[in-house]
């Protein structure tokens, strides 16, 4: 079946759509319908992709409206003749759809989204004890593969360039919530702080659109109740 | 532009973020850069599924997990770099562990192991069936604590430069820009990984075309053991992805048209936990031979886990179920997952010595893309990720401290040649690259697969010629500077031709059977004349072969049945 690829190109001046007839069979991907405009009809066409199982984040895009994994989306399932791609909203683009993710990954650096141990043990590693129920405590917020889908629908993220948006939230519970971890403090401080949990407006589109179903959502009211706590305990300390 | 640093790494999957972190431990005042095509987090080892091996528990042995390798290897791995893997093996579990690797766990709460192919004792430590991605995700996470390690995401490597036996850096597209920047170096490792998109039907990722091989290869390096390449049993049809085999170290079968486990025939002691060559080549003679089962994409295998339960499939194999439903439509605990082998594991790459060392000065390998060679002829399941982080590691404090004893930095003047050689690409040609590939993968597919002959092998190097013939016409339409896509495939492209070349032609060279090369003309291996490594060196007119004797230690070949 014949589908029309309406594609948002974007030259690095000026924007416009271009159209594509897409010989789409079952099981065809959009990845594989943007491969084959590239193949065949336009070589100029930027998008990102890499693994195509839905695990390295490259080619996250908006289709119909809505962010997704181009990989991971078959064209028939979108029951339209029409499908519109366009980049992801809230990051800068660079060429067609390909956009500026260094901003992404700098706010995901900022929560210090490591395990911190008082005691780096570099040269004489130690098994550490984790059981089932701990590792399942966070797991979960683990396997955020950092496609920006989340971002791209925040509208915290979208009013304040400066907040640092679900997935680095969701990155710094990761941490907080692992057994292993002793770096609650200094990553408390991060979180709590102006650029922090406070400013997510709850629209909790994230979790809706999240390719992985990590729920940042759920991760940053976590975060919020243990940022409470954590704001009150320093405020009888000072006292 | 010029960008000077202590080490520059290229690739920043596991090997070459490995690499980065040993080479920050030895010293913070070494000036460290990681330069990579894509994002670190967006390599292909994210893509590797079911575990990494390593000697953790009582009952097991080093000598156990190094037999199983060399065994796997069919005799072509150096025993002493085996020796030397499994022994340095366990420790980076346990970094990983400190690190925050989320490592599936027994019920006591340490870390849990499962059986693999070809191992002889449950050694595999897993993350669920998401290995690779935890490890890459802890190390990459690990890596943003160091604060000399920079990291130049999203440069396209197009050239490595040797001057007198020396490496002096290497030029990249900052593909942002599409600025050429030259890169200068005391020391550069090289950690791209593989070349498995040489191959049309292939677990790997669209990003792996072996740029690393070929610049090193063109710069003068040689390549080794390119002709073995893995073909790993479980493919999902049609798209290529990998099944993992945890799939069957869980416990599933595989079936053919009849519902028979077929492997009783051909492996009746390991059964589907036999090694990959074996695995493989046992289902292809099922599907010649006419028991596969029959699909609009062609006969495939059945994989079985229907038996394994829910429960123990959502736990074990999460990502498994998931891209079974969403990539084939068939959901594993109800029906049988349609598989078929599939173009998986450059067991070749930049011939280095066991302390990931190349012939040239400062040049040092690690990962996928080298050759050291631990995996020999046919490497096991779940060594891959392990020598991506022991081997990473060594390369990393190797070339440390070779960087530390080198108070210059070497001058040149690449970069402006460079740049003329990449802007003469823009040009109106006649051939596209897009279709050039899509004729290299055909061939590779057909003659360079799990059964190789002298006819098809020799078919195949005559069309590899011919391509790269009409490749010296290729048009590059896209004659803008950001994010230039079209540029960056037809390089690919380029580089490709010249690694299926080496891969043919020694391939066609290399009269026995041994691990993953298999010729129906010469179906035995013959240790007398061909238990060595082959070497391929760059020349205009091809590659220039020569062999290298196989380090033996302990195990003297013998025959191997499983």
């Amino acid at each position: 079946m014949d589908v029309i690829f309406r594609v948002r190109r974007f030259d690095g001046e000026k924007s416009y759509w271009s159209d594509f007839v897409i010989p789409a069979k079952k099981g065809m991907t959009v990845l594989e319908g943007l491969y084959y405009i590239k193949e065949n009809y336009d070589g100029s066409l930027a998008f990102r992709a890499s693994c195509r199982m839905g695990i390295c984040g490259s080619c996250a895009v908006k289709i119909n409206g809505k962010p997704v994994l181009a990989c991971e989306t078959q064209i028939l399932h979108l029951n339209s003749t029409t499908i519109k791609i366009e980049p992801l909203d809230n990051f800068e683009v660079i060429k067609d759809l390909v956009t500026e993710f260094d901003g992404f990954f700098t706010k995901h650096e900022a929560v210090k989204p490591y395990l911190i141990r008082k005691e780096d043990r570099y040269s004489e590693p130690e098994e550490l004890i984790q059981k089932p129920e701990q590792l399942y405590a966070y797991y979960k917020y683990s396997l955020c593969i950092k496609c920006g889908a989340c971002y791209s629908v925040c509208p915290a993220s979208s009013s304040r360039d400066d907040y640092l948006g679900p997935a680095a939230m969701t990155a710094a519970y990761r941490f907080i919530a692992d057994s292993r971890d002793e770096g609650d403090g200094e990553r408390m401080q991060i979180v709590c702080g102006d650029c922090g949990v406070w400013r997510c407006h709850f629209a909790a589109e994230c979790s809706e659109v999240c390719p992985k179903k990590v729920e940042p959502a759920k991760a940053v009211q976590k975060l919020r109740f243990r940022s409470a706590i954590y704001m009150l305990e320093k405020f009888f300390i000072r006292w | 532009m010029r960008i000077r640093n202590d080490i520059v790494i290229v690739g920043a999957g596991l090997a070459g973020m490995r690499a980065a972190i040993a080479a920050s431990e030895v010293s913070r005042d070494l000036s460290i850069a990681i330069v990579a095509k894509t994002y670190p987090i967006r390599c292909h080892s994210v893509c590797a599924e079911g575990g990494t091996a390593a000697v953790m528990r009582e009952g097991d042995s080093f000598d156990l997990h190094a037999w199983d390798t060399v065994k796997g290897a069919d005799f072509l791995a150096d025993q002493d770099a085996v020796e030397f893997f499994v022994r340095e093996m366990p420790k980076e579990i346990l970094r990983l562990d400190n690190w925050g690797c989320p490592w599936s766990r027994t019920q006591d709460g340490k870390i849990a192991q499962r059986p693999f192919g070809g191992h002889s004792f449950d050694r595999t430590v897993f993350a669920a069936d998401r290995t690779g991605f935890h490890e890459v995700h802890t190390l990459y996470e690990r890596m943003l604590s160091y604060p000399n390690i920079v990291r130049f995401d999203e440069y396209f490597m197009t050239n490595l430069v040797i001057e007198d036996g020396e490496v002096k850096g290497l030029t990249a597209i900052e593909l942002k820009t599409g600025d050429i920047v030259l890169f200068e170096a005391k020391v550069v490792i090289i950690a791209t990984g593989g070349a498995g998109r040489l191959f049309g039907f292939t677990t790997y990722s669209h990003q792996v075309t072996g740029d690393g091989l070929a610049v090193a290869y063109r710069a003068g390096v040689p390549l080794k053991d390119m002709e073995f390449f893995q073909f790993h049993p479980t493919g999902l049809i049609p798209s290529g992805i990998l099944m993992t085999e945890a799939c069957r170290g869980e416990g599933g079968y595989l079936r053919n048209s009849k519902g028979e486990r077929f492997m009783e025939k051909y492996a009746p002691a390991k059964m589907e936990l036999a090694p990959r060559d074996v695995v493989a080549r046992s289902m292809w003679t099922e599907i010649l031979e006419g028991r596969g089962l029959e699909s609009p994409y062609g006969p495939y295998i059945a994989l079985d886990l229907t038996h394994l339960g829910e429960e123990r499939i959502n736990e074990r194999l999460p990502l498994i179920r998931d891209a079974a439903i969403k990539f084939a439509g068939v959901d594993p605990v109800e029906e049988p997952i349609p598989v078929r082998p599939v173009a998986h594991y450059t067991m070749g790459g930049i011939h280095t010595n066991m302390y990931c060392e190349t012939p040239v000065r400062g040049l040092y390998a690690a990962g996928e893309a080298a050759c050291v060679s631990i995996h020999g002829a046919n490497r096991l399941g779940s060594n891959s990720t392990a020598e991506c982080l022991v081997f990473g590691r060594v390369a990393g404090e190797r070339a440390a401290e070779y960087a530390l004893k080198k108070s210059y930095y070497p001058s040149t003047d690449f970069l402006k040649e460079e740049e003329k050689r990449i802007n003469s690409l823009f040009r109106e040609g006649e051939e596209s690259a897009y279709e050039i590939k899509a004729e290299l993968n055909r061939t590779m597919d057909e003659n360079l697969w799990i059964f190789r002959n002298e006819d098809g092998m020799a078919e195949a190097v005559k069309k590899i010629i011919e391509l790269k013939e009409r490749y010296k016409n290729v048009s590059v339409a896209d004659t803008s500077k950001k994010f230039n896509t079209d540029l960056t495939f037809a390089l690919e492209v380029g580089f490709m031709l010249d690694l299926a070349e080496v891969v043919a032609i020694g391939a066609l060279k290399r009269r026995e059977s041994r691990g993953a090369h298999y010729r129906t003309d010469y179906p035995k291996r013959d240790d007398e004349r061909w238990l060595k490594h082959t070497l391929a060196y760059y020349s205009k007119d091809g590659p220039i072969f020569e062999y290298l004797p196989v380090t033996i230690t302990k195990w003297q070949p013998v025959e191997r049945t499983y």
